[in-house]
């Protein structure tokens, strides 16, 4: 493959076959690098959710996922999400199309989604830690929480993360670096997304359903 | 919570632990009087703490993992030395369970993986042809989360009580109930640090080899050790995220009272051993496929061979990486899994053995007929076959789950996994170290004194664990601090504990044919000591920091012994040299380290305001990075030709 042949950092070796992102060397290896990276992190959430189904019917008398659960508030966190998820690929879309404007908007408004996401999660768990349903409580709830909890915590930091690029390209305009930087930081989003499908299904659907 | 103070801070009470107090200060008041003296400071920052160089990064992770050698081995040695005789009390119970969960922690986490990724980081970019790894930057992050961890951990037995759990750490052994204080924090938190810094190594080397090959090096044309560490990254980064979760939970279970692993709220304390053995038995292959690499290229060079079967060593380190996450519940045969699993598990264990035969054999029909030499790295080779063998078929014993019952965690088992760690993993780190040293630093360390160092350490090491598998056999179980006499036992320990001091006469061998070495020692001048096959020998020793300065071209497996071969000249090598893009410095990496290691340090003792500082730190340190643009720089033509020539190279 050519790629092999190129062998220095960051080197600009315009291609115009190639989208902005991709464009230098760097870029290239830096994305190929984020994919394997969310390779691992597919592992590490695989091993929250085994951890999860082990313990999810263990609940040591205390509340259980039925009684917990309210199928309005997860619907709410699911739409919200996935709607950030289209609104990212919105984003990804004006990055094809070098339009700096577009960027900002739809990541902006993708954004705010991951925010009211936010805002919902803590709200929940909040509640659910009024009804004395804890991370003390039981392994189920343990591993609830810790489960969700990652994945929350992974959405916050996406949120720093996102605010951290977005100044950057307001700084520098589409530049291959920044639409690099866009592009994972969409490619991480998407991947928390994907993560949530699956608590969506295993955590709270197979929660209210036994 | 808040602030307090644990009753003993500072470890007090106990002798030994008063003399490595004033040994480590002293050492440490030492090295600065030393920089100081010789005005070293601003050399050691610019030149290494702040290094982005593969190599250099390398050879800091060699020094580590010498120093945890010596550390760990002394941990050992003071075991062997208490159990040398029945009824000796140098040891207390408590102090002996300390040791030997430091002793296999150490081992495993900072002297085995380190060592690997120290031959990784010197050999794999050049193998390859390539000028450095995927990610330069990340690599000098994951070197300093290696060694901020380590830092945390050796600082245990003075600050706070080491943990002493054992190295596997089971619950409920290691949960708050049982284990309260500091000692298993440390454990959690120092490995926690340091396995985000091998996930980092794994993926870094993964796209390195993957994306930066030099043309015309087809997969099939890699050479064996670079194979070996892409499987190996590969199982790391299925491997090390099972760990992370495992001791986050673990680490969250103690901190804020969840029950991931506890009965009382209706936890499972199995999951820790199966989360713990899913990604401890690959880490098994992690230490293990890297050293089987060096003794292919090992092999193959002093055979002055092709190695045989090249294809077939690729396919079956394959199989064995992917048959190493099937096997992980031979670890726990006993603990009730039941005649189903364990057959399951029993079986693919011994699958395994299969593939790694296949090895044997391509090692030995490689030195058939060949014109062997026998250096320093070729014995430690040759000498890795018997004991491997020895080691390998008692594991196949072990894998007979319902024996098992008889050999679990009896001596029996201590043997087998030091005849596969030390004889295979230790032997071929030691191997690769004598073989690549004169890459690093442009001469050889002694022949004579590396041949008295491996034939001490190697008898040594047969005399220290032979006779643990007797022992074992005749009912002496794993973590005794003592035993009575009268059980037979005594002649066996007595021999096994002569070998280990051999084996520690032997290590002070290499030691100081290290330091003779440096102004004694062959020097270098052809890059091409060993004449050598891979193309790490067609550059300069020791390799310019940009190593290459003309990207090689290659079209065979042994791609340099085919340049030799040749007497023409390649079109590439009459190639104009053009600037090279490489990055620059950072002390970023080192000071995020600093901010992990009080974040750590502060969980350790749960003082929470002190771990947020730590992990804002860290924070603080990406934040800087993501706003980082310029990060490179050029090295110009007159300056490589300038560095060429010095080399003595047109
Ligand atoms: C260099 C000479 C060595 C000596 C004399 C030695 C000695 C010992 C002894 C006496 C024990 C048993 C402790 C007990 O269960 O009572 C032990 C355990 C262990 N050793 Fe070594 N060892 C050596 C090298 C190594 C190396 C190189 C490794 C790994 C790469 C290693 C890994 C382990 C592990 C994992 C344990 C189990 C610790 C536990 O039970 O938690 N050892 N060693
Ligand atoms: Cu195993």
């Amino acid at each position: 493959m050519a790629e092999h042949a190129l062998q220095t950092h960051g080197k600009s070796t315009e291609k115009s076959a190639l989208p902005l992102e991709y464009s230098t060397e760097e870029s290239r290896l830096k994305i190929f690098g984020f994919w394997v990276f969310l390779g691992a992190e597919i592992v590490l959430f695989a091993s929250l959710f085994a951890t999860y189904l082990v313990l999810a019917g263990r609940t040591a008398g205390g509340p259980t996922a039925k009684e917990l659960f309210e199928v309005k508030d997860f619907m709410m966190e699911t739409i919200i999400l996935l709607t950030s998820s289209f609104t990212c690929g919105l984003g990804t879309l004006a990055l094809r199309n070098r339009s700096k404007g577009g960027i900002l908007f739809w990541y902006i408004v993708t954004l705010l989604l991951g925010l009211s996401f936010i805002g919902l999660e803590v709200t929940e768990f909040i509640h659910y830690v009024g009804e004395g349903a804890t991370i003390q409580r039981s392994a189920f709830l343990s591993g609830f929480f810790i489960l969700v909890g990652t994945h929350g915590a992974h959405v916050s930091l996406g949120i720093l993360w996102m605010t951290l690029i977005l100044i950057q390209l307001i700084q520098r305009g589409v530049t291959a670096a920044t639409a690099r930087r866009v592009f994972i930081v969409g490619l991480y989003w998407h991947f928390l997304d994907v993560v949530w499908i699956f608590i969506f299904t295993l955590v709270y659907l197979m929660g209210v359903a036994y | 919570m808040g602030f307090h103070l644990p009753k003993n801070f500072f470890v007090t009470g106990e002798p030994m632990i008063y003399v490595a107090d004033v040994l480590s200060v002293l050492t440490i008041a030492g090295i600065v009087f030393v920089l100081t003296y010789y005005k070293k400071w601003k050399w050691l920052w610019d030149e290494w703490l702040t290094t982005v160089d593969h190599k250099k990064i390398g050879i800091m992770y060699l020094i580590s993992s010498l120093l945890m050698l010596f550390r760990g081995g002394i941990d050992g040695l003071l075991m062997r030395t208490q159990l040398a005789l029945p009824n000796l009390h140098i040891l207390d119970a408590e102090h002996y369970n300390q040791i030997f969960t430091a002793h296999g922690t150490i081992m495993i986490f900072f002297m085995a993986m380190p060592f690997i990724f120290g031959l990784m980081n010197v050999a794999v970019p050049l193998q390859i042809g390539a000028r450095d790894v995927a990610f330069p930057y990340l690599n000098a992050v994951s070197f300093w989360l290696f060694f901020a961890g380590c830092m945390l951990f050796n600082i245990a037995f003075m600050i706070g009580g080491a943990p002493d759990a054992g190295w596997t750490n089971y619950t409920p052994l290691a949960g708050s109930d049982l284990a309260p204080g500091p000692g298993i924090n440390y454990y959690l938190l120092s490995l926690q640090i340091s396995g985000i810094g091998s996930l980092m190594t794994g993926i870094n080397f993964l796209v390195t080899i993957l994306k930066m090959r030099a043309p015309g090096m087809t997969l099939m044309r890699m050479p064996m050790f670079t194979w070996s560490v892409l499987i190996t990254s590969i199982i790391i980064i299925f491997a090390f995220p099972v760990l992370t979760v495992a001791l986050a939970l673990l680490t969250i279970d103690r901190l804020f009272g969840s029950h991931f692993f506890t009965i009382a709220g209706g936890g499972e304390p199995m999951m820790w051993a199966n989360l713990f053995w899913i990604w401890g038995h690959p880490e098994v292959y992690i230490v293990v496929l890297p050293a089987f690499g060096i003794f292919s290229e090992v092999i193959s060079t002093f055979a002055r061979k092709r190695l045989f079967g090249y294809g077939a060593m690729v396919y079956s380190m394959v199989v064995i990486s992917a048959v190493s996450f099937l096997t992980w519940v031979h670890h726990f045969f006993t603990m009730g899994a039941g005649p189903a699993v364990n057959s399951f598990f029993s079986i693919s264990t011994m699958a395994i053995a299969i593939p790694t035969g296949v090895k044997v054999f391509n090692w030995l029909f490689t030195l058939y007929k060949g014109r062997i030499e026998f250096t320093t790295p070729m014995l430690w080779a040759v000498g890795f076959i018997p004991t491997f063998l020895i080691g390998g078929l008692t594991g196949v014993m072990l894998a007979v789950a319902p024996a098992d019952y008889q050999y679990h965690n009896s001596y029996f088992l201590i043997s087998h996994f030091h005849y596969v760690l030390v004889g295979g993993t230790v032997f071929g780190c030691l191997a690769g170290l004598y073989y690549w040293w004169p890459k690093m630093f442009g001469f050889k360390l002694d022949e004579r004194q590396g041949k008295w160092a491996f034939w001490l350490f190697n008898i040594g090491f047969n005399v220290c664990f032979f006779p643990q598998y007797f022992v074992g056999l005749m009912g002496m179980t794993r973590r005794m601090y003592t035993y009575p006499e009268g059980l037979g036992w005594t002649p066996y320990n007595f021999i096994s504990t002569v070998g280990a001091y051999m084996m520690g006469v032997g290590f002070l061998i290499m030691v100081y044919n290290i330091l003779y070495s440096v102004r004694h020692g062959e020097r270098d001048l052809t890059g091409d000591i060993w004449n050598g096959r891979t193309l790490e020998w067609s550059i300069s020793s020791p390799a310019p920091h940009y190593n290459f300065a003309r990207i090689p071209e290659v079209d065979d497996l042994d791609a340099w012994w085919h340049m030799k071969q040749r007497k023409r000249k390649q079109p590439w090598e009459l190639r104009p040299l053009k600037p090279i893009h490489m990055p620059n410095n950072s002390g970023r990496p080192f000071i995020m380290s600093i901010w992990f290691f009080i974040a750590g340090f502060g969980l350790v003792f749960e003082w929470y305001w002190m771990g947020i500082i730590g992990l804002l730190g860290v924070l603080y340190c990406m934040l800087k990075r993501s706003f980082e643009y310029d990060d490179h720089h050029y090295i110009q033509v007159d300056e490589i030709e300038r560095t060429e020539s010095a080399a003595g190279r047109a």
